[in-house]
């Protein structure tokens, strides 16, 4: 794989799970202190949960940046932050979800359809010589899909960056991914 | 009760135990200084909002109560982003109150409107917005809560003016008193893991050479009699940080003094060749480390702060304890205790007859003004110390005249010193010493300044004069931003770039007598005491004493940026002396 192609693969992240009041600005909190702090984000996502009162950011670190242990203990600070998981990638199932749109000629719209298969990714969209596909799945078979993808031409990707959950303690499940 | 969010705010402060409050009323916070009329809180009209916030701090410093400071929005909440900073560096235990454009205009580069909470963001320890007139009283509470427990810390509370404003129907609100807190990601722990105090007694018994390390922790926890016990059962020596000065008796056998860049060669080099560091509320800071990677080498650390975030964020402890200083001072004292006490410490006499020869060779020195020269700073400092009462509070501005002021007092009493150490903010003394002496108002307050900080906040004197807080101020007119200047001398080959104030401009003695106070003028050395005695006895408007002195002197010890405390620069009288 070249160097440009993976965007997680190789770089040291760390996945933290923060559950945090949902409060006005408390995002700008959260992004305010890895600003200040010096620690880089590489990705972050905001869900609400089942509980109104509280939303849970999925923030992927670089931990080349600094100590995940200042990370966490500066994040815990924050008022607003009410517990923090760091998430070990063995322990945790981990998924994203990528679209991109791709030029598809008439005539190599059928390899593409081929790769779409491969990855069970899906067909979002159809023009006369693009396509729009998706993909859920971890982080590294989304990068090899967008790898595979490229030659061809991407002309848009949008990938949501990660959540993920723990495993459950019966370890079925990961051999699906 | 019925009633609008002004007289809810007010009954919000009262309910804290707010008893003086430190501002300036503007458009956004106009309909709170009309319930404030019928309040029991008094209020101080400052001059500048910067001096509110000052203001604010030394109140904290001296009585350990939260300091409070409303101002408005706009310019005047960016005119006390420095105090909040400056809280938020030393762990100042402060709220502000600000006014905002009503909620509906938020958003619209209204007049006076600006990003008070985005602003303040970084320099808070929490701040909110608060959104409903029903929300002042739970805030209120809320918010005195996170200032004063944890580690302390600035809160700023913005309150938009529709919810305070009688007129407007948003302000209409029914009290409640809040109960409890709602904080459901907010519980500082106190106490002390157990088995990691029963390591650190069993380092501590081991050690051969160990130092208290001791920060500004220990005001704050209140700890300055544990710390007592603690260091006379061990027998450890006690270095005090610049923010920890009066927490342990500098007259004590056992108290170094201050370490860092300009502390005493005895408190760095102690630290430096110890084998145990016992850092108590202290954040390893880089003017007390040096070059970190070359700081006290040869120690094992036991780190005790209530910040959990500050347990290695500097220095890797051997062992690290999360807790209030205070408490588990108190813990491991009772350890101690239980392993034989004074029984319990090795003997280190030879490290103690190490200590005392350091001590004899490097006392801090400095060569006394031939006569016709103008004076030494140091020699000022040192009669400031002996003609005032012994408890009596300093605050101090930012420069060389702040370290030979920690250097030279004697400081045998916790909070008699209000400064600001991490932020190091010119022109915080005028303002802080106001804020001291309306929380200690039979006490003594010597402001000790500089010219160049006492040009950025001397407009405060006129609210001391008015509001009846007679300060004095001793200004140490070198005619320099003299901190600066040294810097310029000693590294940057004399090359003098823009530090030259005046020696004459602006005429201190006419000015402080413009500003409703006493100007005396200083000279020579033998009319120093006499014109401390004579402000000693003012006691009706504060009192400015110009000290006429010399420019060229250089704060030493020192510890040059980028080098290690074993590097440090002494006086040139002791260079040549065997360390
Ligand atoms: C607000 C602010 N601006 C600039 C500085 C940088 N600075 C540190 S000490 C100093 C000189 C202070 O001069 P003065 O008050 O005369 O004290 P001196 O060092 O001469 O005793 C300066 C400019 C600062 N600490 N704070
Ligand atoms: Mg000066």
């Amino acid at each position: 794989m070249n160097s440009q192609s993976s965007r997680y693969r190789g770089a040291e992240t760390t996945t933290l799970v923060v559950h945090v009041e949902n409060k006005a600005g408390v995002l700008a909190r959260v992004a305010g202190l890895f600003a200040r702090r010096g620690f880089n984000i590489e990705s972050l996502t905001v869900a609400p949960t089942d509980d109104e009162r509280f939303s849970r950011l999925t923030i992927v670190v670089g931990v080349s940046s600094a100590p995940m242990e200042q990370v966490v203990k500066q994040l815990d600070k924050l008022v607003n932050v009410v517990e923090i998981q760091e998430l070990n990638p063995i322990a945790s199932i981990e998924r994203e979800l990528m679209m991109a749109t791709v030029r598809a000629e008439p005539e190599i719209r059928g390899q593409i359809l081929d790769l779409v298969r491969i990855f069970q990714a899906t067909v979002l969209n159809v023009g006369h010589d693009e396509i729009m596909v998706s993909l859920t799945g971890s982080l590294s078979r989304i990068d090899d899909f967008e790898d595979l993808l490229r030659p061809y031409g991407i002309v848009d990707v949008q990938r949501t960056g990660k959540v993920a959950l723990p495993k459950l303690t019966k370890n079925v499940s990961e051999q699906l991914a | 009760m019925k009633m609008n969010g002004g007289q809810a705010l007010m009954k919000a402060l009262e309910n804290e135990g707010v008893s003086i409050l430190f501002g300036l009323p503007g458009g956004a916070i106009l309909p709170v200084y009309d319930p404030l009329l019928d309040s029991s809180i008094r209020h101080v009209l400052v001059r500048h909002e910067q001096g509110a916030g000052h203001m604010a701090e030394g109140y904290a410093h001296a009585t350990g109560q939260p300091g409070v400071a409303m101002v408005t929005s706009g310019p005047a909440a960016t005119n006390i982003v420095t105090p909040l900073c400056d809280a938020y560096m030393d762990s100042i235990p402060m709220v502000v109150v600000t006014g905002q454009v009503p909620y509906a205009a938020i958003g619209t580069d209204a007049f006076q409107e600006c990003d008070t909470t985005g602003i303040t963001m970084a320099v808070t320890k929490h701040n909110y917005l608060v959104t409903e007139a029903a929300d002042i009283p739970q805030v209120i509470h809320d918010a005195f809560h996170i200032a004063t427990t944890g580690r302390p810390g600035p809160v700023l509370v913005d309150i938009p003016k529709d919810i305070v404003d009688p007129n407007n129907p948003r302000s209409a609100m029914e009290w409640r008193t809040p109960k409890d807190h709602d904080l459901p990601g907010y519980s500082p722990n106190l106490h002390g893991d157990p088995e990691q105090i029963r390591h650190a007694a069993k380092l501590i018994c081991a050690a051969e050479r160990p130092v208290l390390y001791t920060g500004g922790g220990i005001l704050k926890a209140r700890a300055a009699e544990a710390l007592l016990e603690l260091a006379e059962l061990t027998s450890i020596h006690v270095v005090t940080t610049l923010m920890n000065r009066g927490g342990f008796p500098d007259e004590h056998p056992l108290g170094l003094g201050m370490p860092g860049m300009h502390g005493n060669y005895t408190a760095v080099t102690a630290m430096q060749e110890a084998d145990l560091l016992i850092a108590l509320g202290a954040r390893f800071d880089d003017r007390v480390t040096g070059k970190v990677d070359g700081f006290a080498p040869l120690a094992k650390v036991i780190h005790v702060d209530i910040d959990s975030a500050e347990l290695g964020k500097v220095r890797r402890p051997d062992i690290a304890i999360q807790g209030d200083c205070r408490v588990v001072i108190e813990e491991l004292v009772e350890v101690l205790k239980a392993e034989g006490g004074v029984e319990s410490q090795p003997d280190r006499s030879q490290w103690r007859s190490r200590i005392s020869g350091w001590q004899e060779r490097f006392p801090l020195t400095y060569e006394q003004s031939q006569p016709g020269e103008l004076l030494k700073p140091q020699y000022v400092l040192e009669k400031l110390r002996d003609s005032t009462p012994d408890d009596t509070i300093v605050a101090s501005g930012v420069g060389q005249h702040q370290m030979w002021t920690s250097q030279y007092w004697k400081f045998n009493h916790p909070y008699t010193w209000v400064n600001s150490g991490g932020l190091g903010t010119m022109g915080f003394a005028i303002p802080a010493a106001i804020g001291a002496k309306a929380g200690k108002p039979d006490r003594m307050i010597w402001a000790v300044d500089g010219d160049g900080c006492f040009q950025m906040t001397a407009q405060e004197l006129v609210t001391a004069t008015t509001e009846g807080f007679p300060i004095k101020v001793a200004l140490i007119n070198n005619s320099y931003l003299g901190m600066v200047r040294q810097w310029q001398e000693m590294f940057y080959e004399e090359r003098y770039s823009e530090v030259y104030l005046d020696r004459d401009v602006p005429d201190y003695k006419k000015w402080a007598e413009a500003l409703g106070c006493v100007g005396i003028r200083v000279d020579s050395p033998e009319e120093v005491e006499p014109a401390i005695v004579k402000a000693n006895e003012v006691d009706d408007r504060p009192v400015v004493v110009e000290f006429r002195c010399e420019a060229e002197e250089n704060v030493l010890p020192m510890v040059p940026a980028g080098k290690t405390n074993s590097e440090v620069v002494v006086d040139p009288s002791q260079q040549d002396l065997p360390r």
